[in-house]
Parts: structure tokens; C-alpha cells; sequence
């Protein structure tokens, strides 16, 4: 259990960091872009500005991915046994197509502003977004796998590879890394529009500021649309694959064609039916999984009450990932009829500025639906998440626990606030540079 | 393929150890050979483009285990639970105090990360040693895999001299690094230390090369296969070298011989280990071979197809990165505030 608590908080601390850089880097590639091609030195200022940013954030993304590396072999031991034949090809990949390439060129990326070419230096930063964005790919076709696996025999007694196509191409993994990924675009647009926000609301360095307001403001909009749509589409393939989790989404217990979704409702705490269940949108529910208002879908009741997952929890991480999918919608749209007069709307530019965690809360909650609601398996159907655990000390384990929430929780409040101070502080004169 | 692997696999620790050696050795050494917050910067910058990069080798050499030899990496990673996740906290605060310490003026905030530097960079170094050495040696698992002893068991003699002479070697391998990156007093500090550090490092090598053979089994391999032998000697005639070398002031030459003599180390111990990746002390049945750790066949080979790709292209734009920021870190480097 103890391995199970520190595994989860160390993936959400480097997913705390994650999503910033997957975003950033790729704004960061188009500010330098600009720079290159118009010479116009204000871009340049941009990126630095945004760069310092992301250079602090990149750091604690590196150093706790290290971790995670190692923590399947130290907390999920059997597991990775079990399943090392196809997962740990995965990580292993992913690790020489895309982490060397980022690694390598950050370095580069860092030292250079004087000494490459305004070009030459855009395209190191489209390298890195590259790499960050595919290593990306990699990890969530392993996650993908542990939801829907394909492509695998059993023998001698483990999960052995039998397609890599399969498994690299399934709809499940791309759905996931479209989904994942744009979640955190909208990450990176949210941070870079609030902090415009503050700096626009005090007034300073106005036109900086106005500029990568709507240029994040363009890409978030995008991506809050594209995410809402192709949410919907995950929750198709989750109802295909995995339709226990689908009712614990919704806390739908009783198998029906025709099932609704309630505009209110409540699970009991204990699991075993709902508290409050009112305004019904009658067929909803079989409408937005399976595409036909009369589809059948499965309740919980049809499931063993050791194969369903934590409920209260996956339903509410997806309840507030889903409403918060819609506000942001709402709040990049508003953003759309402001925009060439930011400065006089100053009740909008401090709903941005409050808004920088909701996207982080959204896209932490919407792994909540997707590993908790996996549970009680660790892959889908072949293993459960009792049988991967390492067979280590528990005072090992507790006293480590404790050691990674101390030591965790301090980098991360050194990491914020040093991102706030910079972010606060605003860019340098160019002459500085 | 299983041996290709396993080649593989000690390939990239050696790759990884020559590379990261440095920048853990320099790392340690650092409060002793900076005098000024200058020499400090210059420290900081002879590491800042190479020690990211540097550090994928780590990675993915912990990768290939989970993908070449699951069963190894499980049981291997789960054994030494706790020498790891000392590794692991070391490395965090080791690359966090890379970034982080030139983002702040002020002491307490610098010499906090100072200390995180040296603190990051010393535990490493002794317990990737202490590890090692454990893992020639032979480590107390059943045939379950589960580990039958204690954290203390790892702390054996031959275990410790395992962990000091690796950290003796990379703090030679950062100072021959520093010397070739500071100029000035700087350099010249960096060359005394790493010719003290030259005699203690040999006595260390000699001392662990006839514990090895009254702890382990390593020389089994070489005694069938005396051709073996080069391995071993390359390593020795590269650690004479190195000190003609820095005699002569040749400090890259110091530094390649250097280099050569961490991979001989490192190759050293992994063919002798072969056909075992993880021996077990408790019965030879128990222990994780090639063979039966490895993974499918198929997938042993779209990695192997991945690998010849990918690791020459890595090996050549990382090479290049290198040749870029060959130079000596001079003071509009350090004036430059991107920078550490
Ligand atoms: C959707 C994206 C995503 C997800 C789910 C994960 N990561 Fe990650 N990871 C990244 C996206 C990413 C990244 C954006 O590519 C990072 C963040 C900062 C960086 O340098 O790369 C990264 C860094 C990073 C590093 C350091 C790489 C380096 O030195 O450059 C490692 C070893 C891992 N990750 C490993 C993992 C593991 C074992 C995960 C599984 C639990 C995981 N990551 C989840
Ligand atoms: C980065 C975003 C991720 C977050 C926030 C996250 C979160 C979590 C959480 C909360 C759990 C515990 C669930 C429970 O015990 O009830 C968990 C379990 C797990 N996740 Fe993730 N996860 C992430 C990504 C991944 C990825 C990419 C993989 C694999 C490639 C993965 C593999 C696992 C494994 C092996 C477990 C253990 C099973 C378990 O504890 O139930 N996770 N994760
Ligand atoms: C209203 C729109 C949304 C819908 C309908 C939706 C739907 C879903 C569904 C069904 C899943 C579960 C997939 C699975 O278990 O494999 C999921 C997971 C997830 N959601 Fe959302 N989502 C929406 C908005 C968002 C937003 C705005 C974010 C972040 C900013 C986000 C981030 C995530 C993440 C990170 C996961 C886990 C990864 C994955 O499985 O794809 N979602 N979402």
C-alpha cells in the first residue's frame, strides 16, 4: 500500500512539471521562430523571459523522471517482471530516441544565445519541443498498454512481445497521448496568459505582455476545443475497453439501454449505489460512449464488488476534470472578444491570473480517472495491482515515503517560487543579454 | 543475443561512468579546489552543458535492464532499495543545484546549493562503487528473488573498497576534467590535486584487483580466456598514462587515458561477471543469468534493431556538443548571465 502511495506521489510530482514543459517548449520554438525570421528583437526578449521559466521547471521534470525510472524496479518488482518484455522496451526506447536529444540539446540550448544563430538557436528549441513531445508518445503507449494491452502472448509464465505495431499504433495510445498532450498545452497557454495577466494588470511592459497574452491565448483556444471533443473520444475507447471503469466515471450502477446521465448526483462513500441521483438526461449517457441513445451500458451492480474500482474518487477526479474542460473553453472564447483590449479588462485579467491551477488540477485529476479507475488491475484483465509489488522491508518503504514527501514538497515549493519570483519580476532589457 | 545484450549493457555503464564520473568527481572535489565565488562559477560551468546529457546514459542503461533483463532489473532494484533511493536524492539535488544556484544572487541561497553539489555528487560516486562491488561479489537473494539481507550486508570490505575507489577515480577523472575547462590559478590547483590524488588511486586499484580475486569469482572468465586479459591491462597501462600525461601538462590526453581507465574498470568487472548479471551468494542456482533473466527474442531484437540505429546518432551530436564547448570557460562566459 505504502508502495502504491509513494509511486502515485512521485508520477504526480513529475507530472507536475511535465505538462510546462511539453507546452512551453513548443511556444517557446515559435517565439524564437519569429525572432529568426522578422529579426525583430523583441521576440528574443520573449523567449528569454519565458525561457528562464521553463529552464527552472525543465530542471525538477529531469531530476524526478529519474526517479520514476528507477521505481518500477524498486516498488513494482513483480511487475516488472512480469510484463518487462514489452514495458521496459518501451521506456528503453523512449529513453534514446528523445531523452538524449532533449538532454543534450537543453545543454546547448542554455549556453548558446550569443553564440548560434538566431536560427540555428530556433532550431535547438524545436528540437527539444520535439523530443519532449515524442518521449511523451513513448511513456503513454506504456501507459496505454497497462489499460488496454494487445499485441502480447503469455508464456513462461509473463507477457512476452509478439507485435510492436500493435502495440505502438493502437487507438488507445494515440487517443491518450491527444488527449495528455493537448491537456498540457493548455497548461503552458493558462500559465503564460496568467502571468501576462499580472503584469497587464499593474500595467507594465504592456505591449510584452499584450503580445504573448494572445499568442498563448490562440493556442489554448485551440487546444481547450480539441480537448473537449477528443475527451469525448476517449471516453469511447474506455467504454470499448474498459467498461467498469466507464460506470465508475459516471457511478452508474444499474445495467440499461437508454442510460442517462444525471445532471446531479452523489455515490455513497462506501460504494454500493448513489446518495442523490436527479435530473436525468434520459439516453445520454449510452449516446456519448457508444454513439446510439439506445445502447446497452453496464452498471456496476454487474460487476463483483472486488473488481470495481474506488468510485467516489474516479467519478469526482472526472467530474472536476470535465467541468473545468468546459470552463476553459468559456474562458478562452471571452479571451477571443478582449483581446486587442486587454488592459481595459481588468476583471477578466484577474479571472486568468486566479486560473493558472486549474488546468494543472484538471489534467492531475484526469490521471486520477485514468489510474484509479483502472483499478483493481495494474494491466487490464492480466494483473492485479496487489500482485506487481516488490517484495521489499516495509520500514524501508515507510521510511523512504516519508523522505520523498519531505524532500519532494521542499523542491517543489523552491521550484514555484522560484518560477513566481522570475515570472513576477518580468523580462530584462536586451542589453543585459 | 542474450551476450550482445549483456555486452550492451556493461557498454553503457562504462559510457555512462567515463561521462558522468567527471562531473560527479568535480562535483565532490569542488569545495576544496575553488577558492572565489569565480573559481565557483567557473566549476559550474566546466559541468552545465554536459552533465544532463550525461546523465540519459544512466537512464537508459537502467532502461536496456528493464527491457534487455526484466527479471534482473526487479530483483536488482528492489535489493538495493535503499543504496538507490540514496542515489536517486543524491542526483535530484545534484542537478537542481546545477540549475538552480546561479538563479539567485545571494550567500546562504549559494552555498546552500554548494553544499547539494557536493552532497549530490560524493553519494553517487561511493555507492554506485559500493553497489558494483556487491553486484561482483554476489548479493544474498533466493530463487524466489526476494533479498535475504540487510542494508549493512552491502556495507562489506570488499563492498567499501569498491565504493572508495570509485570515488577516488571519478574525483581524479573531475580534476583532470577541470583542468582541461579553468585556466589560470585555477588550472594549476586542479593539476595538484589530481596528481595527490594519482598515488592513492593506484594503491586503491591494486588493492581491489587482489581482493577480487580472494572475493569474487570474476577471474574465472579471464583464467579460460586469457586474451581476456587486455581488458584489465588497458585499464592499468591507461592509469599509468594518464599520470605521464598530466606530468607533461597534456590534459586532454590526461583525461582520454583517464577515460579509458574507468571503462576497463567497469568492462573488467562485467565480463568477468558473464554469464551471470546477478550473482547470488546464497546458491548458484539463485543467481540471474543471461539466460534466464533476458527478455523475448523478438523483442532483444527490435531493441538491438533500435540500438544500432539510435546510439551512434546519440554518440555523434553528443560528440559534437563536446567539441563545441571545448574551450576553457573564460570571463565573459562567466559575466554572461544564462549561464550558472
Ligand atoms: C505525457 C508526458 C509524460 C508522462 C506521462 C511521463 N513523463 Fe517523464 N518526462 C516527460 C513526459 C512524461 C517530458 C516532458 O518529456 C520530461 C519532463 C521534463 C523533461 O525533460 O522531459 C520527462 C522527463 C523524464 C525523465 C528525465 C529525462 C531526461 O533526463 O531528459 C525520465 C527518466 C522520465 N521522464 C521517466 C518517466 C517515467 C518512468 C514515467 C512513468 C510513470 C514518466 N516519465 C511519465
Ligand atoms: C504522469 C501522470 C501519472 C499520474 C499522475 C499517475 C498517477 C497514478 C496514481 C494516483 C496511481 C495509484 C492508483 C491507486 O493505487 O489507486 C498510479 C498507479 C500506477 N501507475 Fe500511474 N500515473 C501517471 C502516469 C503513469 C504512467 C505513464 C505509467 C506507465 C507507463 C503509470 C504506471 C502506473 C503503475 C505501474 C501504477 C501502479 C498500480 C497502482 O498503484 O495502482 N502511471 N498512478
Ligand atoms: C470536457 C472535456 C473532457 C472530457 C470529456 C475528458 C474525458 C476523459 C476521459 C474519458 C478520460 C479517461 C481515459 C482513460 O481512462 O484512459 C480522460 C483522461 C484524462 N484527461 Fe480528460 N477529458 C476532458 C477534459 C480534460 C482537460 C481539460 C484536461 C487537462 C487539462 C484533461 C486531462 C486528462 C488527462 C491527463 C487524462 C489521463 C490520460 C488519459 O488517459 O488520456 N482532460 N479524460
Amino acid at each position: 500500500m505504502l508502495s502504491r502511495l509513494q509511486f502515485a506521489a512521485a508520477t504526480f510530482f513529475h507530472f507536475l512539471f511535465v505538462p510546462l514543459t511539453l507546452g512551453l517548449s513548443i511556444l517557446l520554438a515559435i517565439m524564437e521562430t519569429r525572432w529568426a525570421v522578422s529579426g525583430n528583437q523583441e521576440f528574443k526578449r520573449m523567449a528569454r523571459f519565458w525561457g528562464k521559466i521553463f529552464v527552472i521547471n525543465f530542471a525538477l521534470g529531469v531530476v524526478t523522471g529519474i526517479t520514476l525510472e528507477f521505481q518500477f524496479g524498486t516498488n513494482w518488482a513483480r511487475y516488472s517482471a512480469y510484463v518487462g518484455d514489452i514495458f521496459g522496451s518501451l521506456l528503453a526506447i523512449e529513453a534514446t530516441i528523445a531523452f538524449f536529444l532533449e538532454s543534450t540539446f537543453i545543454g546547448v540550448w542554455i549556453f548558446t544565445w550569443n553564440r548560434l544563430s538566431p536560427r540555428a538557436h530556433a532550431f535547438v528549441m524545436w528540437l527539444i519541443a520535439a523530443a519532449t513531445n515524442i518521449s511523451a508518445y513513448w511513456i503513454l503507449s506504456a501507459n496505454a498498454w497497462m489499460q488496454h494491452p494487445v499485441g502480447y502472448v503469455l508464456r513462461n509464465g509473463r507477457a512476452e512481445l509478439d507485435d510492436f505495431l500493435a502495440i505502438i499504433t493502437q487507438r488507445f495510445a494515440v487517443v491518450e497521448f491527444m488527449h495528455t498532450v493537448s491537456g498540457a498545452y493548455i497548461v503552458a497557454g493558462f500559465v503564460v496568459m496568467g502571468v501576462s495577466a499580472y503584469h497587464l494588470l499593474k500595467k507594465r511592459e504592456v505591449e510584452f505582455f499584450t503580445r504573448s497574452f494572445r499568442m498563448a491565448l490562440i493556442f489554448a483556444l485551440i487546444f481547450s476545443l480539441f480537448e473537449v471533443v477528443q475527451g469525448h473520444l476517449n471516453g469511447g475507447e474506455v467504454a470499448k475497453a474498459q467498461p467498469s471503469k466507464l460506470a465508475a466515471m459516471e457511478s452508474h450502477w444499474k445495467t440499461q439501454k437508454r442510460a442517462p446521465i444525471y445532471l446531479f448526483a452523489m455515490p455513497r462513500p462506501d460504494g454500493g449505489g448513489n446518495l442523490i441521483e436527479i435530473l436525468p438526461i434520459p439516453g445520454a449517457l449510452s449516446l456519448l460512449a457508444f454513439h446510439d441513445p439506445n445502447a446497452e451500458v453496464k452498471g456496476l451492480n454487474d460487476f463483483k464488488p472486488e473488481d470495481r474500482p474506488p468510485v467516489l474518487l474516479t467519478f469526482g477526479a472526472f467530474k472536476i476534470m470535465v467541468g473545468l474542460g468546459f470552463l476553459f473553453v468559456l474562458l478562452t472564447v471571452w479571451g477571443l472578444f478582449v483581446r486587442n483590449r486587454l488592459t481595459d479588462n481588468p476583471r477578466y485579467l484577474r479571472f486568468m491570473l486566479l486560473a493558472i491551477p486549474l488546468p494543472y488540477i484538471a489534467i492531475e485529476a484526469g490521471w486520477m480517472v485514468a489510474e484509479v479507475g483502472r483499478q483493481p488491475w495494474l494491466v487490464w484483465g492480466l494483473m492485479r495491482t496487489a500482485q506487481g509489488v516488490s517484495p521489499v522491508d516495509a520500514h524501508q518503504v515507510a521510511v523512504s515515503f516519508i523522505a520523498f514527501i519531505v524532500f519532494y514538497g521542499l523542491l517543489g515549493i523552491t521550484a514555484f517560487w522560484l518560477m513566481a519570483r522570475y515570472a513576477k519580476r518580468g523580462p530584462e532589457p536586451l542589453a543585459a543579454a | 543475443m542474450e551476450t550482445i545484450w549483456f555486452l550492451l549493457w556493461g557498454l553503457l555503464w562504462a559510457i555512462y561512468f567515463v561521462l558522468d564520473g567527471f562531473d560527479l568527481g568535480l562535483g565532490t572535489i569542488s569545495p576544496f579546489v575553488t577558492k572565489s565565488e569565480e573559481d565557483k562559477k567557473v566549476v559550474y560551468q566546466a559541468m552545465g552543458p554536459f552533465w544532463d546529457g550525461n546523465e540519459v546514459w544512466l537512464i537508459t542503461a537502467g532502461g536496456v535492464t528493464f527491457a534487455a533483463f526484466p527479471k534482473a532489473y526487479a530483483v536488482l532494484f528492489s535489493a538495493l532499495y535503499s543504496p538507490l533511493m540514496f542515489i536517486l536524492f543524491a542526483l535530484i539535488i545534484r542537478g537542481v543545484a546545477l540549475e538552480y544556484r546561479g538563479k539567485m544572487e545571494g550567500r546562504g541561497w549559494r552555498e546552500a546549493w554548494d553544499l547539494c553539489l557536493f552532497l549530490g555528487s560524493l553519494v553517487p560516486a561511493l555507492l554506485f562503487g559500493v553497489a558494483f562491488a556487491n553486484i561482483f561479489r554476489g548479493i544474498p537473494i533466493d530463487a524466489e528473488g526476494v533479498y535475504r539481507g540487510t542494508l549493512f550486508t552491502l556495507l562489506n570490505p570488499y563492498g567499501l573498497l569498491g565504493g572508495l575507489l570509485f570515488l577516488c577515480l571519478f574525483c581524479y577523472h573531475g580534476a583532470l576534467w577541470l583542468g582541461i575547462k579553468a585556466g589560470g590559478e585555477l588550472r594549476s590547483r586542479a593539476q595538484k590535486y589530481a596528481r595527490a590524488l594519482w598515488p592513492p588511486l593506484l594503491v586503491l586499484a591494486v588493492l581491489f584487483l587482489v581482493a577480487t580475486w580472494f572475493s569474487t569469482n570474476l577471474y574465472a572468465n579471464y583464467l579460460e580466456n586469457p586474451a581476456l586479459f587486455i581488458i584489465p591491462l588497458l585499464a592499468v597501462l591507461g592509469l599509468l598514462a594518464t599520470r605521464w600525461f598530466l606530468q607533461a601538462g597534456a590534459m586532454w590526453k590526461a583525461w582520454a587515458c583517464n577515460a579509458v581507465v574507468v571503462a576497463g574498470a567497469t568492462l573488467f568487472g562485467v565480463v568477468g561477471l558473464y554469464p551471470n548479471l546477478l550473482p547470488s551468494s546464497l546458491s548458484p542456482a539463485a543467481s540471474l543469468t543471461v539466460t534466464n533473466a533476458a527478455s523475448s527474442p523478438l523483442t532483444l531484437k527490435i531493441m538491438l534493431g533500435v540500438a544500432l540505429v539510435m546510439v551512434p546518432i546519440v554518440l555523434a551530436y553528443q560528440v559534437w556538443v563536446y567539441y563545441y564547448f571545448r574551450h576553457q570557460v573564460k570571463p565573459e562566459d562567466l559575466a554572461y548571465d544564462e549561464g550558472y
